[in-house]
This record gives structure tokens, C-alpha cells and sequence, in this order.
């Protein structure tokens, strides 16, 4: 469903990432691991169109996406959750919701039931302005939001970051549930132990290369990924 | 004790009121002297004065007593506004039970329309007539275009003059008052330059906005800072194409003239008034449309945060260059209006602080609020056309920017969304008021002002 063949990336002097190649097949939960810095982050920018390559190419059910724009992705049916949620905190829930659903006319009624259903706690919130929601709410409504727009294709970026372990549970429950009606998911996350219990499939990135990739399950018990990304989690026994 | 004293929020906001009060007794009051610095200040408060001719006493217990009324007033909207407004549907409401006030939104609108459409004849003066045109009714067209591209879309403009300068400039050209020839060879009337004018403000609009509008905060700021000096220096410069530094003074009255109806405007300032008017109404029908469509929540998805909205789909570029050309249409309506009522025009009168006047009246107003800027821009201009008019002895013009910014600097500490704060801004300040006990402008100080 999406390729990425060689990509590089370039910040001015500085390259982010050294031609780096990976897919994710349709129906799938592929998992980007990494330390900070490791450009996680850089790979989702640019399979989001916010940032393009400077050589290598990027393609989607067969097209050529390297130099789409970032706002005709959600055209394409790629919906992007961003670093750091960035709801519009004064935007009340379903107003944000609403906006989700930018690029499509027509009514949105029966998406918004459908967000509400996964998550309830949305429905009770939807007349709170985003800014008044806890960390967890305010993740669910980034990701019920990209949900809006339909997509085949829901880009994760961090979903976990600053949350309550028990919240984390949670989401990954309902990026899990995401998958099963049909949204095959790229979850860039740095919660290695939790992002490989979900994913089926997984890519290491260090200092801009992917440098293991395979089975979830194999890289989870892979002696590397153990000794760098899964360290305590492992021992505190798990 | 004292200190909790003072953090109620209508204790707060008493000072507020009692400083505006101070602010308001210095600017209307005598200036001081070389030898009495200090007169100026003394004189404000404690010359005599009256209440409407009935009891003689002092100007600083006229304004006392004048300010607890207005505070008493907006403590009892306060406390129980909600109650009698909305009956039940609170201001936390979502869209859709804001469209189920409409009916009674609309009815105000067309009270007030009644109101501006009589006000000439209220107003019996001929100062206050043409101040009417020239001080308000100019600057509430200017102010309403300029809140477009400042408050929905958040992009700080600022030579949102230059918009304005088109406009008066084509009007000059249209009736053949400008060294550069006419088009199609022949002066047409006044009323043909609002075609030209608009197509040309937009389509300057789009020129500057496109290249520039990928820029973001202060470099889209210097940017059209200096769009605004170029446009000016053009005209200044441009001997042979606009008349040079002394302009023209050659531009006839429009007349209207279609089929069996003709109008001719003239030198009286009230038939101008109605043109204003007019394009007042037609503005804030077609801007308020705007915020309420998939324009209007894009601007608002593009402001709140850019990323965010163009991973949903929306594309930034084409959505702000729509903000400054839709916005400066309005600024070129006014030109034509100014230069057709006035029948000159100056490279001098379009200056980098006329943008800014017009930028204070959309934030003393309320940015991305309709209302608040609409009423903004009447009371900053009525104000001033009455400094302008009947000056305190020993006011000068240049005086008013000491107390515009005093109150800018007031305002900005006590009620930075304006004097209408808009919707969303209005929701936010209920929302915290339900939740906490404090002063709700708290809340806007702690994030993004």
C-alpha cells in the first residue's frame, strides 16, 4: 500500500535520513521505533507531504506521492495524527471532529456517531473547547479527528507521548480496534514494548537508517532491541 | 483579606472601569502649561463642571458617578445576562444553538440598520454629518476588511493601507483626474471605478499574498509593512502616472445613472453617508456569511494551528491569499468612497499610521468579532472627530495617540480579546468562569496573548 524506496532528507546541511526504505501493506499495523532523533518523526513528515524528499521515492496504492502537498493527502485517503495532537483548543470537540472532515462534502453526521462510538468520553466532552481536555482526551479527539476524513491510511505519531500508562492502554486498545474496521495504521512510537505488542511488523531507525526490521514478534525478542529500547520494561517483568 | 479583596472579578473590574474613567477625564480635560506642568492633570479632575446643567460640582464626581452606573449595569449583565439572554442554552453552546438565536440576532441588526439610516437626521450638524462619512463610516469599512485578514485569519497586515490607496487612486484614474489617461479613452463616472477598484485591490491582493503568504508572524508583518511604503512611494514618485506628491484635486461627484434612474451625488456629505452605509451593510452581510462557511473555519483551522489544518486537507496558501484579497476589497471600496466624497487625494494621506489606526481599532474591538469591531471602530472615530471638532483648549491632534495607546496598553492588560471578544474567545472566558473562581481574563493572559 505505501512504498518508500531510498528516501533522503535534508534540513539545509543537515540530512535527517540517510535513503531509507519501507512498506506497509494494506490491513497491516507497522511500527517505526527509535530514540529521539532518530528521525521517526522526519519519516512521518514526509510520507505526510509536510516535508518531501530529496532523493528516493514514496508511493501510494501505486502513485507517485513524493511531491504531493501535505493538504492533498487527506484526498488521497492518508490521514495524519501530528506530534503533539495540535487539536484547535478553541474549537469545541465537535467542531474539531468537524473539521476532520474538511475535504469531504455532504453530511458528517453518521462519521461523527461512528468517532463517539469508539470514543465515548468524546460524546459526553463535545460541546468543551479542545484546550479543556485532559492529555488522553485531547490524543483521542487528534486521532477521532483524523478518523473524520475516512482514511485507508492513519499515520500515529507518538500517540502515547506524556500520557498515563493506563490511557496508553487504552489508545493502543483502540488503534488496535482502528485496524480491525479496516484502517491499516503506521505507528511511529518510542513505547517499543507496547507499539511491537500491537504491530505486526516493525522498522528500527538509528540516526537516520533503519538498521532492524521484521516480525513484531521477532523483534521483541530480539537481544538489540531488548538491550537498547526495552531495557527496564522487560526486566519489571513483562 | 485585602489581597482576595481585590481578586474578586468584579472588584476587578471596577478598577478597570475607574481607570478608563482616569484615562477618559485626562483626554477631555485642559492640557498643562510650561509653568503648571502638573495643571493639566489637576485641571482634568477638579475643574468645576455639571451634570447636564443641573447640579454644579466637579468633573472628577461627573465621571465617579458616571462610571458606577456603567459598572453597575455590566455587573447586573454579568451576574444575570446569562439567565435573561438565553434562557437555559448557555454560552458553551456549540454552532448549532448559536443558529437557533439567529432570529433574534437579525432582529437587532435591523434595529441598528433602522438606527444608521436615520442617524443623519438625528445628527442636525454639519460637522457631525460629514464626520459621519469621513471619521466612521470610512473606518468601519476599513476595519471590518482589515479584521478579515487579522482576525479570522490571524495574519498581521500591516500596510493594509495600500489596499485602500489602490482604491482611491483608481477612482482617479476612472474619471480621468490623473495624468495617465482614462481607460478606453474617456472619463467615466465615479461609480464605475468600484468595478476597477475591487478587481484591483484583489487582484493586488493576490500578487502580494501569494509569494508572501508562506511567510509567517513578523516576516509576513515586515513584508507587507513594506508593501504599504512601496505603494505610497509609488504614488508619490510616479509623476507622470499619479499626479506626484500634490495628487489631484480634479475627481467629480459619481452619478447614477441607469435606465430612467438618476442620482447625482453632490458636495452634501449625507447622500455619501448612505453610499457608506451601503457598503457597510453589504460588507458585514458578505463577511459574516464568510465566517460561518468552510471559508470561515478554515481561516479559523489555519490561525488555531497551521500544521494541524493542512494535514486535514486544507490548503494554508490558498486560504490566506483568499483572506487578504477578500479583505482588501472592503479597503477598496473605501478608497472610492473616500476619493469620489472628497474629491482630492494625497500620497501623504496613506501612511503607515493610518494602517496601524486601523489595526488599533481591530484589536480595541475584538479581533475575528464582527461586532466588537464595528464598535470598536465608531467609538475610537467618534472620539477623535469630537477632539477634532471641539478640542479641549490646547489639544492637538497629534495628543490622541498618547491616549489611544494609554487605552491600547489598558486594554491589552485587562481585556486583551477586545471589547467584544469574538465567539470562541467568549466561550473560552465562560468556560473558565463556570470552572474557577478569578478573573477570567486570566485564562487569555496564561496562553497564546
Amino acid at each position: 500500500m505505501l512504498q518508500v524506496a531510498d528516501a533522503v532528507v535534508r534540513y539545509g546541511a543537515i540530512t535527517a535520513l540517510h535513503g531509507i526504505t519501507f512498506e506497509v501493506n494494506e490491513g497491516e499495523i507497522v511500527t517505526l521505533l527509535g530514540a529521539n532523533g532518530a528521525g521517526k518523526s522526519t519519516t512521518l513528515r514526509m510520507v505526510s507531504g509536510l516535508q518531501s524528499p530529496a532523493s528516493g521515492s514514496i508511493s501510494f496504492q501505486g502513485r507517485d506521492i513524493s511531491h504531493t502537498r501535505a493538504h492533498d493527502f487527506a484526498k488521497l485517503g492518508v490521514s495524519h495524527v501530528p506530534e503533539g495532537r495540535r487539536i484547535f483548543p478553541q474549537m469545541s470537540v465537535e467542531e474539531n471532529l468537524e473539521m476532520g472532515a474538511f475535504r469531504r462534502r455532504g453530511s458528517t453526521s453518521e462519521d461523527l456517531e461512528r468517532i463517539y462510538e469508539t470514543f465515548p468520553i468524546l460524546k459526553e466532552r463535545r460541546k468543551q473547547l479542545g484546550s479543556n481536555l485532559s492529555g488522553g482526551e485531547q490524543q483521542m479527539l487528534a486521532i477521532g479527528r483524523a478518523l473524520m476524513s475516512q482514511p485507508t491510511l492513519l499515520l500515529l505519531d507518538e500517540p502515547s507521548m506524556g500520557l498515563a500508562p493506563m490511557i496508553v492502554d487504552t489508545i493502543f486498545r483502540i488503534i488496535g480496534e482502528i485496524r480491525a474496521a479496516g484502517t491499516t495504521v503506521l505507528l511511529v512510537e518510542q513505547n517499543a514494548a507496547h507499539a511491537l505488542r500491537l504491530a505486526d511488523r516493525g522498522y528500527v531507525l538509528e540516526n537516520g537508517r533503519i538498521v532492524l526490521s521484521g516480525p513484531a514478534s521477532d523483534l521483541l525478542v530480539d537481544p538489540r532491541v531488548r538491550a537498547v529500547y526495552l531495557g527496564e520494561d522487560v526486566e519489571a517483568g513483562s | 483579606m485585602i489581597r482576595t479583596f481585590f481578586q474578586r472579578a468584579p472588584i476587578r473590574r471596577l478598577l478597570v472601569v475607574l481607570g478608563v474613567v482616569a484615562v477618559v477625564e485626562l483626554i477631555t480635560g485642559p492640557p498643562g502649561s510650561n509653568q503648571y506642568p502638573t495643571s493639566g492633570f489637576t485641571g482634568s479632575y477638579a475643574e468645576p463642571a455639571s451634570f447636564f446643567g443641573m447640579f454644579r460640582t466637579q468633573r472628577w464626581l461627573v465621571f465617579l458617578a458616571l462610571a458606577l452606573v456603567a459598572w453597575g449595569i455590566a455587573e447586573f449583565w454579568t451576574r444575570y445576562g446569562d439567565t435573561i439572554r438565553a434562557r437555559g442554552s448557555s454560552a458553551l453552546a456549540g454552532p448549532r444553538q448559536v443558529s437557533e438565536r439567529r432570529p433574534v440576532r437579525v432582529g437587532f441588526a435591523l434595529a441598528l440598520l433602522v438606527l444608521g439610516i436615520l442617524l443623519p437626521h438625528i445628527v442636525n450638524d454639519a460637522f457631525w454629518q460629514s464626520a459621519l462619512v469621513t471619521y466612521v463610516a470610512i473606518y468601519v469599512l476599513l476595519a471590518i476588511g482589515l479584521n478579515v485578514v487579522v482576525g479570522f485569519a490571524g495574519l498581521l497586515d500591516l500596510g493594509y493601507v495600500a489596499f485602500y490607496a489602490i482604491g482611491a487612486y483608481t477612482t482617479a484614474w476612472v474619471t480621468g483626474a490623473l495624468p495617465t489617461p482614462p481607460p478606453f479613452g474617456h472619463a467615466l463616472d465615479a461609480f464605475w471605478a468600484i468595478p476597477f477598484a475591487v478587481v484591483f485591490v484583489v487582484v493586488a491582493g493576490v500578487l502580494l499574498g501569494a509569494p508572501t503568504l508562506r511567510l509567517r508572524g513578523d516576516y509576513l508583518a515586515i513584508v507587507t509593512l513594506g508593501f504599504g511604503e512601496i505603494i505610497t512611494i509609488f504614488a508619490n514618485n510616479l509623476y507622470g502616472i499619479t499626479g506626484g506628491s500634490t495628487g489631484t484635486k480634479q475627481i467629480p461627484h459619481p452619478v447614477f445613472h441607469v435606465g430612467p434612474i438618476k442620482y447625482a451625488w453632490g458636495l452634501a456629505p449625507v447622500p455619501y453617508y448612505y453610499l457608506a452605509l451601503g457598503s457597510v451593510v453589504l460588507f458585514l452581510v458578505i463577511f459574516s456569511l464568510l465566517q460561518r462557511s468552510r471559508v470561515g473555519r478554515a481561516w479559523t483551522a489555519i490561525r488555531e494551528d497551521e500544521v494541524a489544518a493542512e494535514s486535514l486537507g486544507i490548503n494554508p496558501l490558498k486560504f490566506k491569499v483568499m483572506a487578504f484579497a477578500v479583505g482588501a476589497a472592503s479597503a477598496g471600496f473605501a478608497g472610492v468612497i473616500t476619493a469620489s466624497a472628497d474629491n482630492f487625494l494625497f500620497p501623504s494621506s496613506f501612511t503607515l499610521v493610518f494602517s496601524i489606526n486601523i489595526l488599533v481599532l481591530v484589536i480595541l474591538g475584538g479581533m475575528g468579532s464582527i461586532s466588537g469591531v464595528v464598535v470598536g471602530a465608531i467609538i475610537i472615530q467618534v472620539v477623535q472627530a469630537y477632539l477634532n471638532h471641539t478640542p479641549p483648549s490646547g489639544y492637538q491632534q497629534p495628543d490622541l495617540y498618547i491616549y489611544v495607546g494609554a487605552l491600547l496598553i489598558t486594554m491589552m492588560i485587562f481585556r486583551p480579546a477586545g471589547l467584544i471578544p469574538s465567539r470562541q474567545r467568549r466561550r473560552e472566558i465562560t468556560l473558565y468562569e463556570k470552572s474557577h473562581e478569578g478573573h477570567p481574563d486570566e485564562v487569555l493572559l496564561g496562553d497564546d496573548v
